[in-house]
């Protein structure tokens, strides 16, 4: 029998002032990336208008570009995709002097400047997507909505599955877990697209999961070692679920690599913002989530806390490096 | 425990297998499809696995529509938008797509996905043309002609002189702005005769053409500039009475110049296009250019044979989409049920383009395109191939894993999993809903976290050995104390599914669907499944002491 960490005894409570670290590092980095470049919203969320075409490999692409300003269209970004020959234009502004919420002026614009530069016939729209600033603006509220209202859910859930001092610590290490990878998108210039939304969004289910799961075996152990410090309950917690996070944490990444190999252009950024959210999940389930529960039973005790035999291991700095 | 019976629980492993698989047999499918040849609609049979793919992976287009109220405002946006459902429905039905979706998006928004269409153009023209018809007699007292030395008065008043010829400014109100005038360098290809309206439009026998009455001509390079100095409001209040004017749709060539006719018509049509029962294209035996016939309903043709039969000797103008379709004819007798358009210069299939629209009816405001989104079949197909390759390779490493680690016990996991994705497909297949290219995405991911509550289970009953249970107990320890973080874990997964699905679009709501179905299969396969090979195994070697785990 092949035990990953089997009898794994690891003191992951005492070592959290160095995850403390990692994470306030992380959480500047995320911070010079917002301000330094910001997030790079696709057309969906912006308006605008995107094409993905195939021509010879050898198209000029200074040519392509001075053929959008002809038509009115200034500032497209023209970018190389996939195989040589195949590009994607984004032209984010409407042409000049129409009405952006009407998509179709732009579009065939885009349509003309092709036509002009690389010649009717010698090229091929694979993709069109053209998106007025209306809808746009509206899917941008939708899917801060869905994070929003997600958390909440999960919150409720939790309290009514478990206590709401559980459910308090899970949503904390989740929004911990948005605001990186966030971060992570910024950093890696990857566009936010619905897909990289749809990646969060599956990034704070598969986070959750691994803090449940470490929280089901508090729980249990809870009940089973009565007179031990809660410091102690989590640390045996963690230490015994750490083979299967191992394990799932193998098969999910495993997955998700061949995913972003093989999966193509439009799934990658998916993949990789996934591969991310299974790093900084499991960190948080451990790191964040744990220490977050351990305070907040501090402060609040509930029906199972040790009360006063707590030895309070600096519970106050811990909960003010998680909320900042 | 529930379903103890081992014989129980084979049969409902064996009856979801059956079902899954049954959903899952290709059967014959009803696809219309428009001959190459024939270009006619046509439905034809195949047999096809019964999972709708999404249009970024089989091709297609997405459109959002809304009312465009630029020009008109709507009396009642939300009837209005109603009505062009109806009418989108009718057309699209025509067209020839398989399975269109056709639907209200919230109060103001009218979605139409059009899958596996090959002339995205030609799809968006049919949605959204007008179509709105109407017949209009054309005016006989050459009022225009007696209205324009006022009109040119107006616009002098204005600051605009005449003499702006073809190659002027375009846009006459900003020579208003600036006070200043085009006419400092006439063009030497117009003669100018003072006026500013006047030197633009000219009568057609003027022009040196068939002359016509309530026919004008400007010639194609100056068509901008007249129609913005004719929308002047201080023009158009000079504009005579009870006439409306109408450019054609296509230019005519007089010698080696190209003009654009202008017609002054009546400002009440004899009949719109509300009357039509039927329309038809067709080509015109003398000409061999391209017609459509049409006929009107019972009202529809009284008034049109009172109205023609009051004007036969006058031209009819036969008006669609306020532009006006060939040469007005002169009415020769009462016509009342059938008449037929000439399109000039037109294809027969943009004739049929046209008598589709005007059979659906015409929309009651003009939509606008706030959305599109087209995926080409070559791309979609693609998309399907890597989708399976990475589905392969994660697959192949996942089992690797399992069963590397796991022994026997990772085979059943394995097992598991096969009936995992059976079952998957199965129920999208039953559900009806669409895999998309995320959803294909989250499908292979799932492989990868589906095999988690096997982990789960397989890493207590390891506890529990070690703990020196016997392998019955453990086994049976292992499912139920893993029970909890399974349900629990899986919960929280589907609420933030539930999220996805309600805010997402196409291929985000594909997404949700699949890790949703993908979320709760898992959990069966897992606990049920998983647990039914177990007992199989146990039931056959009842002595066993070491469990290979």
């Amino acid at each position: 029998m092949i035990r990953f960490f089997a009898n794994a005894n690891y003191d992951f409570i005492g070592f959290r002032r160095i995850a403390y670290g990692i994470t306030g590092a992380l959480f500047v980095l995320t911070i010079v990336a917002l301000v330094g470049w910001g997030l790079n919203y696709s057309i969906e969320f912006t308006g605008g208008t995107l094409l993905q075409v195939r021509a010879q490999p050898n198209t000029d692409v200074a040519a392509m570009r001075s053929g959008l300003d002809a038509q009115g269209i200034h500032g497209a970004e023209i970018q190389a995709y996939g195989v040589p020959g195949d590009f994607i234009i984004r032209a984010r502004t409407a042409k000049v002097g129409t009405d952006a919420d009407d998509t179709q002026a732009t579009a065939a614009a885009v349509g003309a400047a092709l036509d002009q530069v690389v010649g009717t016939g010698n090229y091929t729209i694979l993709r069109r997507e053209a998106v007025g600033p209306k809808v746009g603006g509206e899917l941008r509220t939708k899917a801060l909505l869905a994070i929003f209202y997600s958390f909440f859910a999960v919150l409720a859930y939790l309290a009514i599955r478990f206590e709401w001092r559980f459910g308090l610590a899970a949503v904390i290490a989740t929004a911990h877990d948005i605001i990186l990878t966030v971060g992570f998108v910024a950093l890696m210039r990857l566009e936010v697209s619905l897909v990289v939304v749809g990646a969060v969004l599956s990034m704070v289910g598969y986070s959750l999961n691994d803090t449940i799961i470490i929280f089901d075996r508090v729980r249990e152990n809870l009940h089973k070692y009565k007179r031990d410090h809660f410091s102690d309950v989590l640390n045996r917690s963690i230490n015994e679920t750490l083979p299967r996070s191992i394990l799932t944490h193998g098969t999910t990444l495993a997955t998700l690599t061949a995913l972003a190999i093989f999966g193509g252009e439009v799934i990658r950024p998916f993949a990789l913002v996934m591969v991310f959210g299974v790093f900084t999940g499991t960190f948080s389930s451990i790191y964040i989530a744990s220490p977050v529960l351990m305070w907040v039973e501090q402060k609040w005790p509930g029906a199972d806390a040790r009360g006063v035999k707590q030895q309070a291991p600096a519970p106050r700095r811990a909960g003010d490096v998680v909320q900042a | 425990m529930l379903f103890t019976s081992l014989k129980t629980r084979i049969g409902i492993t064996a009856a979801m297998v059956i079902a899954a698989a049954g959903a899952l047999v290709p059967r014959s499918t009803t696809l219309r499809v428009v001959d190459p040849d024939t270009k006619q609609v046509r439905d034809v049979v195949e047999r096809r696995v019964p999972l709708k793919r999404g249009l970024d992976l089989q091709g297609g287009m997405h459109l959002g529509l809304e009312l465009d109220q630029s020009k008109r405002a709507s009396a009642d946006p939300a009837k209005d938008l109603d009505l062009a459902l109806t009418v989108l429905r009718k057309r699209i039905d025509e067209f020839g797509v398989t399975e269109p979706l056709i639907q209200k998006q919230g109060s103001d928004r009218i979605v139409v996905e059009l899958a596996g269409i090959t002339d995205p153009v030609r799809a968006k023209q049919i949605v959204q043309k007008n179509a709105f018809l109407e017949f209009r007699i054309t005016d006989r007292s050459t009022a225009l002609e007696k209205a324009l030395p006022a009109m040119d008065r107006a616009l002098a008043r204005l600051g605009v002189k005449g003499g702006g010829g073809v190659s002027t400014a375009p846009s006459a109100v900003a020579q208003l702005l600036q006070g200043d005038s085009a006419g400092a360098q006439p063009s030497d290809s117009t003669p100018v005769e003072g006026g500013a309206l006047s030197g633009l439009i000219q009568s057609s026998a003027a022009a040196g053409y068939d002359p016509m009455p309530g026919e004008y001509l400007v010639e194609e390079g100056a068509v901008a500039r007249a129609d913005s100095l004719l929308s002047v409001s201080d023009v158009r209040a000079l504009f005579p009475r009870r006439l409306e004017y109408r450019w054609a749709a296509s230019p005519i060539s007089v010698g080696a110049r190209s003009f654009r006719p202008l017609y002054v018509i009546e400002d009440r049509p004899i009949v719109t296009g509300s009357s039509l029962v039927d329309a038809k294209e067709n080509i015109d035996p003398l000409t061999n250019g391209a017609i459509v016939e049409f006929e009107l309903d019972r009202r529809g043709a009284r008034q049109f044979g009172e109205g023609t039969g009051r004007n036969v000797g006058n031209y009819m103008a036969i008006i669609l989409d306020d532009r006006v379709q060939g040469r007005p004819p002169v009415i020769q007798e009462r016509i009342e049920r059938r008449g037929q358009i000439t399109l000039t210069g037109k294809s027969f299939q943009e004739a049929r383009d046209l008598a589709l629209t005007l059979r659906a009816g015409a929309l009651p405001v003009p939509l606008k395109i706030v959305e599109e989104f087209e995926v080409g079949a070559s791309l979609g197909e693609d998309s399907i191939n890597k989708g399976i390759l990475a589905g392969v390779v994660g697959t192949a490493l996942v089992i690797l894993i399992m069963v590397g680690i796991y022994k026997v016990s990772g085979m059943l996991a394995v097992a598991a999993l096969a009936f995992y994705l059976l079952f998957t497909l199965g129920v999208l297949a039953m559900l009806g809903a669409t895999l998309t290219l995320p959803g294909l995405a989250g499908l292979v991911l799932s492989i990868g976290i589906a095999v988690d509550a096997n982990v789960l289970i397989f890493e207590r009953i390891r506890e529990e050995l070690v703990h020196g249970k016997t392998v019955r107990l453990a086994i049976q320890e292992g499912f139920k104390h893993a029970m909890s973080a399974i349900v629990d874990s899986n919960v929280s997964t589907v609420l933030t599914a539930l999220f996805l699905f309600q805010f997402g679009t196409g291929p985000i709501k594909g997404f949700a669907v699949t890790l949703t179905i993908g979320v709760i299969t898992s959990m069966i396969t897992a606990v049920f499944v998983t647990r039914t090979f177990y007992m199989i195994w146990l039931d056959r070697r009842p002595t066993m002491e070491t469990l290979s785990i």
